[in-house]
């Protein structure tokens, strides 16, 4: 009746997920007691749950990511801890079968849960703004987008409750994810957690290509786009090319799951390799679908804070596209030691080092805009300047690790660990907080504590130095990745010095979490009244803070690139325009329905509950078939309404 | 989503600078489509690849050689590739507002990807009741993905016709539904593609 | 084209096509030249009409040839200005296929050919 569910898949018997559990079930009562007893479930649902707003949804992005940043970051502390003690006879305080749980937990989170909603998110709120347009291509599909992302972070937070999770690794290798060695529930918590919101994810890729393709203010030629723009097209052109691969794995590796098949087994013929090879085609672009936007966040920061126009707008823009087809000619380097000959390595190493060129270009551009420009060293600056010193040094250690003979003494060890490590969070996660800090007032109507934003910024950037570095010399001295118990007493040293690091970065959580609080609290002196706190350059400062649901209520016409600079230069005045009568679409529930019913596939799936796995995907179906069936998506805002609400706005923005 | 271009320079309303403001619904659902379509054949392109791996490695059971029958290939191909013809004029009609062509084309169009199908279940079924299924051979559980995804789609898509001819039933042929016809137009003549590529790479090639 | 004047606008594929009698044409134009390039390739595979080795590339060119009879005449694909974007998606598309395909297959051959066999292989 209920498959292989049993009373024994929730864990009695191992006192640290019970523990973590039962606290994460007392919080997620609280929260929701909370709403209940304030009333607040009308407003959730109205304004958020089945908002199709991409400002909204982007904002639910990023609180997701940032939530499960926690449920990430726990997992790291708890490996930098087993490290710094289990050495010689202490055998620490995790079983080897719970530490390979959390270090595969720990990285699939981190990539899936955190960096990928982050960058989306902030994509997702800033790139309709920015066109100069009112929402998205397919409003409800982002909504629908988003919700599968939610289900697939639910369905792995899950698994900490109820059952396992895969000990195989972020990536899910062959023959040891296969079922002859992983029986368990864990890897199908993994394959279907991931495919659910990989589906979420294609989707926004499809959606956010065409909005920036199809659909950008009257005047904006290509060459007219803010860079952010270009960086989050390549970024979603990689989506669309990239997670059809990992989808094709993961079903190939489902199958062999659940019906038996050979496609990465040992025996009838199966080549496990090809699994690897195949989601390293995928793996490779989805590092710069994720550092990509964080590039484009560094170019409209930089911009702004030194008061000038982004140095080298062309060459941004070929850079960004030549890393965006570059990247699909790298993938072997993630596997130089599976005994490609030496041909097929040196062509793949020499690509690797030729892909660090574009993004030489990039930073070279930033100095040059940096430089003679009159710079503010606001929170979101100091977090961009120090991604420039972090992430180069993290890829000249990427340049290094593609000569294939210096990959074979250092692959897998805490080399590989330190320089991904350093280019993810240099990069990713300081661009994320850049942007964070940077659209935070458009998008709530006040700015965040200043002083708390440095505190934690530097929490950040001393915390990752001390916790990285070592692990770079510890790789050079010989150890590898992954490790339970360490047998040489003399990397201890160094692995002190690296929880130390990590424990500077949970300050830096700590402080940041405090900067969300007290900027709430203390929010009336930090109010944004004209829309534009920081001087800015690009259409999303022409609205209001935060902008009224419809952007524009006259679309801007473009004429050159920093469009609202440009008509700040100009003094164009804000004379009451022409209003006429816009469309907006309507809130709708599809997207958290085909979630629901997402979770309850996946589960039933993974725990072999067959008949409600097709109850769930019947569902689904239905659900998308009345969706389809509607008609009336769409209010109008009148031209006298219109006028109304603009007028009841404090007088911001530009006239067309 | 209606204001005017009057202002915007004329070199820039040229189409690939792109200076117009934005598209018409029909041709942004369209385009959107397009892409969608793109990355499904992404995703085929990663089967296909896994079955060119696995080509040879049939564990000491039969290949292609042994199993396939090309008569029966050459007729499916057959009646998937009248269906796109019967499909594109299906679409045609519903855009002329030629209500009852529209639904005679389309049931046309239903009728051979129906029979498509069952040709294609008939030889599974034969080759799982002789023991040489999915769970033979890495070539078999290729094959059997690659082509059962296939069709897999080809099933998705008759479900897909159902339904608009019943929405077009009902509400007729409005801006709304012609746009759907086209996306599923699209898709018909999309999974028409991937099969020249699967009777080719798979059939011809993988039988010899 | 458009209703706003001669100036040709971004396009997608299938849409903005004048209606006539010439579409019918079109679409049985295609038909033809995909049943004559099918029956081609069951030939070529069936006979020894091509070099025998070089079969496979003549049939990876026939298949090519088919599906661009589908994206032209099926799909209505053209060169025009308002297909650009259109052109470059299907352009990007066909390196990510062609690279995913030819990249596997000469990985995998290159790692089969320097490693171990398995039991099984063939």
């Amino acid at each position: 009746m209920f498959g292989r569910l049993t009373w024994d898949a929730i864990p009695f018997n191992e006192p640290i997920p019970l523990v973590t559990s039962a606290v994460l079930i007392i919080v997620i009562v609280g929260v929701l007691g909370i709403i209940t007893k304030n009333g607040w479930w009308p407003y959730l649902w109205r304004e958020w749950i089945t908002s199709v707003d991409h400002k909204r949804i982007g904002g639910m992005y990023v609180l997701l990511g940032l939530i499960m940043l926690l449920r990430g970051f726990s997992d790291a502390i708890m490996m930098r801890s087993q490290q710094a003690i289990a050495v010689g006879d202490n055998a620490g305080y995790l079983p080897p079968d719970h530490y390979d749980q959390i270090f595969s937990a720990h990285g699939t989170i981190m990539i899936f849960f955190v960096a990928m909603p982050l960058v989306v998110g902030l994509m997702n709120f800033v790139v309709p703004l920015q066109l100069g347009v009112r929402d998205v291509a397919v409003p409800v599909l982002n909504s629908v987008s988003f919700w599968l992302t939610a289900s697939g972070a639910l369905l792995i937070n899950a698994s900490l409750m109820i059952g396992n999770f895969s000990r195989a690794g972020w990536m899910g290798y062959p023959p040891l994810s296969e079922l002859a060695f992983s029986p368990d529930v864990g890897v199908d918590y993994y394959l279907w957690s991931l495919q659910i919101s990989g589906l979420g994810t294609l989707l926004a890729g499809i959606n956010m290509v065409t909005t920036i393709l199809k659909l950008r203010a009257p005047g904006m030629i290509y060459f007219r786009m803010p860079v952010f723009c270009w960086t989050a097209l390549a970024a979603n052109m990689l989506i669309i090319a990239a997670f059809p691969i990992l989808t094709a794995t993961f079903v190939m590796l489902l199958l062999d799951r659940y019906v038996g098949m050979h496609f990465f087994t040992n025996t009838g013929g199966g080549n496990a390799m090809m699994y690897v090879n195949l989601f390293w085609a995928w793996g490779h672009p989805e590092v710069y679908i994720l550092i990509l936007p964080a590039f484009g966040v560094f170019s409209e920061v930089i911009a702004t804070f030194s008061g000038k126009p982004l140095f080298g707008y062309r060459s941004m823009v070929l850079a960004t596209l030549a890393i965006c087809v570059l990247s699909f000619m790298v993938w072997l380097h993630h596997f130089f030691t599976m005994g490609a000959g030496a041909d097929v390595n040196a062509f793949f190493g020499i690509m690797s080092m030729i892909i660090a060129v574009p993004t030489g270009v990039k930073v070279f551009n930033w100095l040059f805009t940096l430089f003679r420009g009159t710079v503010r060293f606001e929170t979101p600056v100091l977090w961009s300047i120090g991604f420039m010193i972090t992430f180069v040094i993290g890829g000249m250690t990427g340049v290094l690790l593609a000569v294939p003979p210096v990959d074979f003494v250092v692959h897998n060890s805490e080399f590989l660990v330190a320089h991904f490590h350093n280019v993810i969070i240099g990069g990713v996660v300081f661009g994320a907080m850049a942007g964070y800090n940077y659209w935070f007032p458009k998008a709530f109507g006040f700015t965040l504590d200043e002083r708390l934003g440095k505190a934690s910024f530097w929490c950040w950037l001393v915390g990752f130095y001390l916790a990285f570095m070592p692990l770079y010399v510890l790789g050079l001295m010989g150890m590898p990745r992954r490790l339970e118990h360490i047998a040489d007493p003399s990397w201890q040293p160094l692995l002190l010095v690296a929880e130390l690091g990590a424990i500077v970065i949970m300050a830096g959580i700590f402080l940041q979490i405090a900067q969300l609080y007290v900027s709430i609290r203390t929010r009336e002196q930090r109010r944004d009244l004209t829309g534009d706190p920081w001087n800015g350059r690009t259409l999303e400062w022409a609205t209001s803070s935060p902008p009224p649901p419809y952007n524009f209520a006259v679309m801007p016409q473009v004429t050159t690139i920093d469009a609202f600079w440009e008509m700040k230069q100009s003094g164009r005045t804000a004379a009451a325009p022409d209003y006429e009568p816009i469309e907006v679409p309507r809130n709708s529930a599809t997207g958290f329905l085909t979630a629901f019913f997402a979770v309850i596939t996946g589960f039933s799936a993974i725990w072999h509950i067959w008949w409600l796995v097709i109850i769930g995907l019947l569902a689904a179906a239905v659900t998308a078939m009345a969706f389809g069936w509607t008609d009336d998506r769409e209010a109008e805002i009148s031209a006298a309404e219109l006028a109304r609400m603009e007028r009841a706005r404090p007088s911001v923005g530009l006239s067309p | 989503m209606t204001d005017t271009v009057a202002e915007t320079a004329p070199e820039d309303l040229v189409s690939g600078r792109g200076g117009g403001g934005p598209a018409a619904t029909r041709t942004v659902v369209a385009y959107g489509f397009w892409i969608f379509l793109l990355s499904d054949i992404i995703m085929f392109s990663a089967l296909f690849a896994a079955f060119a791996v696995a080509s040879n490695r049939t564990a000491g059971g039969p290949g292609g050689e042994q199993l396939f029958h090309l008569r029966n290939v050459f007729i499916e191909t057959m009646c998937l590739l009248l269906s796109s013809y019967t499909c594109g004029l299906g679409t045609l009609s519903a855009e002329r507002q030629h209500r009852e062509r529209f639904l005679a084309f389309y049931a046309l169009t239903a009728l051979l990807g129906a029979a498509f199908l069952f040709i294609e279940i008939s030889e599974f079924a034969d080759m799982v009741g002789r023991g040489d299924g999915p769970s033979r051979s890495a070539f078999l559980s290729a094959f059997f993905t690659l082509v059962g995804t296939h069709g897999a789609h080809v099933t998705a898509g008759l479900a897909w016709l159902l339904y608009m001819v019943a929405q077009v039933w009902v509400k007729g042929l409005r801006p709304r539904e012609l746009r759907r016809l086209l996306c599923f137009s699209l898709f018909w003549h999309a999974l028409d593609i991937v099969w020249v590529g699967v009777f080719t790479m798979v059939y011809l090639i993988g039988g010899r | 084209m458009d209703g706003n004047g001669s100036i040709p606008r971004d396009s997608a594929p299938g849409v903005d096509r004048r209606a006539s009698t010439a579409d019918f044409l079109w679409y049985t134009a295609g038909l033809a030249f995909a049943v004559l390039l099918t029956i081609m390739s069951f030939v070529v595979d069936q006979t020894a009409l091509l070099w025998r080795p070089g079969e496979p590339v003549g049939l990876a060119v026939l298949a090519i040839a088919q599906m661009g009879v589908h994206l032209v005449f099926f799909l209505h694909l053209g060169t025009g200005p308002d297909h650009t974007n259109n052109i470059l998606a299907l352009a990007f598309g066909a390196l990510i296929v062609f690279l995913v395909i030819t990249g596997s297959i000469v990985i995998m051959a290159n790692l089969n050919a320097n490693m171990m066999s398995m039991p099984g292989d063939m």
